[in-house]
């Protein structure tokens, strides 16, 4: 039992995830490695395309079968690894140890199912009782994000996007799982709708206590909802620390170039700071460090395999870069 | 700023043949549609030379050697009349194929007239033709086909002109679908903010882009117009025996097939390996031209 | 609903208006005196001018076709055929069922086999699954169903005597005819199901359903084929007139006394009513098939549901306003 004690809720280490086309092959995920505590919840920060998805789809292990594939890394829920058991024991963990949000609501639903029986399809696979015990859970999960139960028998054609987004969080959390994936749950909504939505599952974690990594490139949602944030660019973290560390010492150039590029609303600025160049093409990867061709304070060594490691900086958190010096002198 | 227009027209040239090219790369890569163009061109070439490599005339009756099965002398046996097979079914590909292929390209080209007409002018002129090819279309294709040959009669070009009647609605539908899509497409609109005229765009744009799925269509209306056409003379229309089209050859047999099976077993593996030809090529040049799998 | 049927039904009634307008013009203009057909050669002059009296082939073509339409779609008589004398309506309504069977039996055969081939098709895409199906499908287009009839007879009822090669019967009589016509629609629906599964199941709602813990196997048959089966549906309607028309020649192969065997042998003799009847016939079955298949397609997919109960909607508005 003391073993449970030093074990984490979920550890990530060194996770790789590759695409494979006949042509080519494509680095989506580099040795991610991070940890998250029960109750809490991380926030994945990153731009598109640098592996944020590729990564919740892992832990669920519903990757594409044909075209992807994990060539190394584990996956410890509570210890035990999630890409070493049977596919049958795995399908009781998705959706009842672990569900997930997905990005866009308006495809995430099957479209000629009503949206109350999408709901205890997940009840019924992963809890004991007869059909009525699960329309009626489906039901109190309808009115749990705000929908009233009388819109059970509607097809999600008949919701708006808002609404769409609240029966998959209804599905998502309906047998009360211990981790919830939330990926980028709120890009594809209009914004008014982004902020009741986020409200609703941060309080909905808050009341059953689910751990959550919530994936987005807002720097204003990491604020509000997480405790844990991890950097990625380009299918690695570069920085990883608590919320409190990313955002009073950002280490990073690459991190300092997220926070440089949100606007600061008491100075009048002319032109949004944005990170010069684009992210790299994931089947080409620079060598070295990946960020370093869009770097300020790239040397000749970034590009060198092997050059750049992780540090741990004054504060404390992780940074993957060898320029930490210059950079926390604030030089350039 | 004229040299920079100039290099672009240029450049679109290129382009164009570039794009060519690489369907015919594209093409050349997919092994089973190569194996279907050369089965289809290989036949061609044997239908057509049939005078100069059949081994004997197609209505040659010989009484001693009739209902002979397959041997030297033979390849693929006699008939009933002593004739040889392999020789009418030579001949009998130049019917058959050639139906297939006058039938589509008479439907195409009428099917490319009222479908552009409808696509283009659209409002009413539309509608009336959609409603005239609702009521073509209301009969099943084969039905359509033999009512139109009983009316013209039996024979080569009636038969080509009553499977092209019931090929046109089809064909013009399809056009119209591509040339409404494309009407209102994007590019037809930068076409028209350059200045470009009507019949540019119709030209160099419309027709070219509706093209692709019409070539594919074509393909595998040759295919479907070939069966059609051995159904009808296997059923008495179309083209009559003695002719050796390869409908009629089974027709003409199926009392034999107790005894002689191979009289029926030849004329109709022709009609598949044609068809079967036909629609791999159709397969592959359907893959080489749908952009959705350009890499 | 209810409303959608009644509109398409109605607007079934001139289509098949101008099929018989088509159908009887088309076969006015036929080569051929219908009275030296009816009464054979050697008739003499005087009687050939009675019959065609008679038979009203002296009035202009309007009156003809006036009195061809009202015969038909008011009186519902359908005429008597010029060869054998007999009642068209009897002989449709003793044929039309057989032809009618024959054809769902080699319809639901079709899918049957078809559906299930594009489902392993496309889950084993670029498989070995994969490329069988698809050839089997691809020797579907390819063998003609006459030729595979004949094939069928000579295994089947001359080599192996199991089964009947022609007439009708019981159950055992349409398995060879149905055999036969199937291939068509075994190759149309591998190939349909084929490419809508491997538009489904690149769904994100798939991925939803695996997310849920699923079996693959009920993410396979309920939700993916579920959604699948709306383009599948679209086909049937195609596919079961392709089918009537087909019997036109595996009747004729078969010996079976249907709805082909009756066209085929009115075109042959020139017995021209038969021929209008049967066609007519035939494009009202066929229609009424489409709309079948147009229900079908508003129960498979709810969202086509609304749109066609907003569009009676919106004829009911317009209505108003006017």
């Amino acid at each position: 039992m003391s073993e449970t004690k030093n074990t984490p809720f979920l550890e990530v280490k060194d996770l790789r995830v590759e695409y494979f086309t006949k042509e080519q092959v494509v680095h989506a995920v580099n040795g991610v490695s991070f940890t998250l505590e029960k109750g809490t919840t991380l926030g994945l920060v990153g731009e598109t395309g640098a592996g944020k998805t590729s990564i919740c789809k892992s832990i669920l292990r519903i990757l594409p079968d044909v075209g992807a594939r994990i060539p190394s890394g584990e996956i410890r829920l509570e210890g035990q690894d999630l890409l070493k058991i049977s596919e049958k024991e795995m399908r009781a963990v998705r959706g009842q140890k672990i569900a997930m949000i997905f990005q866009d609501p308006m495809t995430a639903l099957n479209p000629v199912q009503r949206v109350g029986d999408q709901i205890a399809e997940v009840v019924s696979l992963h809890m004991k009782g007869t059909k009525e015990d699960f329309k009626k859970r489906a039901e109190e999960m309808l009115e749990m994000v705000n929908i009233p139960k009388q819109r059970y028998v509607e097809y999600p054609h008949q919701f708006s996007g808002g609404m769409k987004q609240r029966v998959v969080i209804a599905i998502a959390l309906a047998c009360n799982p211990e981790l919830l994936l939330a990926d980028e749950p709120t890009t594809a909504l209009d914004v008014t709708i982004q902020a009741q939505v986020l409200k609703l599952i941060g309080e909905l974690r808050d009341r059953l206590g689910t751990s959550m990594i919530l994936v987005t490139h807002d720097m204003g949602i990491v604020a509000t909802y997480c405790d844990t944030v991890a950097v990625t660019y380009a299918g690695s973290i570069v920085e990883y620390g608590t919320k409190e560390q990313i955002f009073d010492h950002p280490t990073h150039p690459y991190t300092i170039g997220l926070f440089g590029a949100i606007p600061n609303m008491n100075v009048d600025e002319e032109w949004l700071h944005a990170i010069e160049g684009l992210p790299p093409d994931p089947s080409h990867l620079p060598t070295g460090c990946a960020f370093h061709p869009r770097c300020p304070y790239a040397t000749e060594d970034c590009a060198k395999e092997g050059f750049v490691k992780p540090v741990t900086t004054p504060d404390g958190h992780t940074c993957v870069c060898c320029h930490i010096d210059e950079v926390l002198k604030g030089e350039k | 700023m004229p040299e920079t227009m100039l290099e672009n027209v240029k450049n679109e040239k290129i382009k164009k043949s570039s794009e060519f090219l690489r369907i015919l790369k594209q093409l050349s890569y997919n092994k089973l549609a190569m194996f279907g163009l050369i089965l289809f061109a290989l036949e061609l070439i044997l239908c057509f030379s049939a005078p100069l490599i059949a081994p004997y005339h197609y209505n040659k009756l010989d009484v001693t050697a009739m209902n002979l099965a397959p041997n030297a002398q033979h390849w693929f046996g006699t008939d009933e009349l002593g004739r040889d097979i392999l020789s009418r079914i030579l001949y009998g590909g130049r019917y058959s194929i050639s139906m297939g292929v006058c039938a589509i390209a008479i439907a195409m080209m009428m099917g490319m007239l009222l479908g552009s007409v409808a696509g283009y002018f659209g409002g009413w002129v539309d509608n009336i033709l959609m409603r005239f090819l609702d009521i073509v279309q209301s009969m099943p294709g084969m039905l359509l086909t033999i009512v139109i040959s009983a009316v013209l009669g039996a024979g080569f070009v009636n038969t080509i002109l009553a499977l092209s009647v019931n090929a046109i609605p089809h064909q013009a539908r399809m056009l119209r679908a591509q040339i409404l899509k494309i009407r209102n497409s994007e590019y037809i609109e930068a076409a028209q903010s350059i200045n470009c005229s009507r019949a540019e765009i119709i030209v160099s744009h419309l027709i070219p882009n509706a093209m692709s799925p019409m070539i594919v269509q074509a393909t595998m209306g040759v295919a479907n117009q070939i069966l059609m056409a051995s159904s009808l003379s296997f059923i008495g229309l179309g083209v009559q025996p003695p002719a050796p089209e390869w409908g009629a050859m089974l027709s003409g047999s199926r009392q034999y097939i107790r005894d002689y099976p191979y009289m029926v077993i030849f004329p109709g593996l022709a009609i598949a390996v044609t068809i079967l030809a036909l629609n791999l090529f159709g397969d592959g040049l359907r893959d080489a031209l749908d952009p959705r799998l350009k890499r | 609903m209810g409303k959608y049927i009644l509109r398409r039904l109605l607007w079934m009634i001139p289509i098949i208006l101008a099929v018989a307008v088509i159908v009887f013009t088309l076969m006015t203009f036929c080569p051929g005196d219908p009275a030296q057909i009816i009464s054979g050669s050697g008739t003499s002059e005087e009687d050939l001018a009675i019959i065609r009296e008679s038979l009203g082939l002296n009035d202009p073509y309007l009156v003809r076709l006036g009195r061809f339409l009202s015969n038909t779609f008011i009186h519902f008589d359908l005429g008597t055929s010029w060869m054998t004398g007999k009642s068209i309506n009897d002989s449709i309504a003793e044929r039309l069922p057989r032809t009618f069977v024959l054809s769902i039996i080699t319809l639901l055969l079709s899918m049957i086999i078809g559906i299930p081939l594009g489902i392993i098709a496309a889950v084993n895409q670029g498989g070995i699954g994969d490329n069988i199906s698809m050839f089997v499908a691809l020797l579907g287009i390819s063998i003609p169903s006459f030729w595979l009839a004949l094939l069928l007879i000579l295994l089947f009822s001359v080599r192996l005597g199991w089964l009947p090669a022609m007439g009708i019967g019981g159950i055992k009589y349409y398995i060879l005819p149905a055999l036969a016509g199937c291939t068509g629609g075994i190759a149309g629906y591998a190939r349909q199901t084929r490419s809508a599964m491997l538009d489904v199941i690149r769904s994100d709602y798939i991925t939803t359903a695996r997310s849920k813990g699923m079996p693959e196997f009920t993410v396979i048959t309920k939700h993916a084929l579920q959604n699948a089966l709306i383009p599948i549906i679209t086909i049937t309607g195609t596919r079961f007139g392709a089918m009537l028309g087909g019997q036109m020649v595996l009747e004729t192969i078969f010996s079976i006394p249907g709805m082909g065997t009756l066209i085929v042998t009115g075109v042959n003799s020139r017995d021209y009513p038969v021929v209008q009847a049967g066609a007519i016939l035939i494009a009202i079955v066929f229609s009424l098939s489409m709309l079948v298949v147009d229900i079908f397609y508003a129960w498979a997919d709810p969202r086509i549901k609304a749109q066609y109960e907003r569009q009676g909607a919106k004829k009911r508005g317009g209505k108003a306003h006017a």
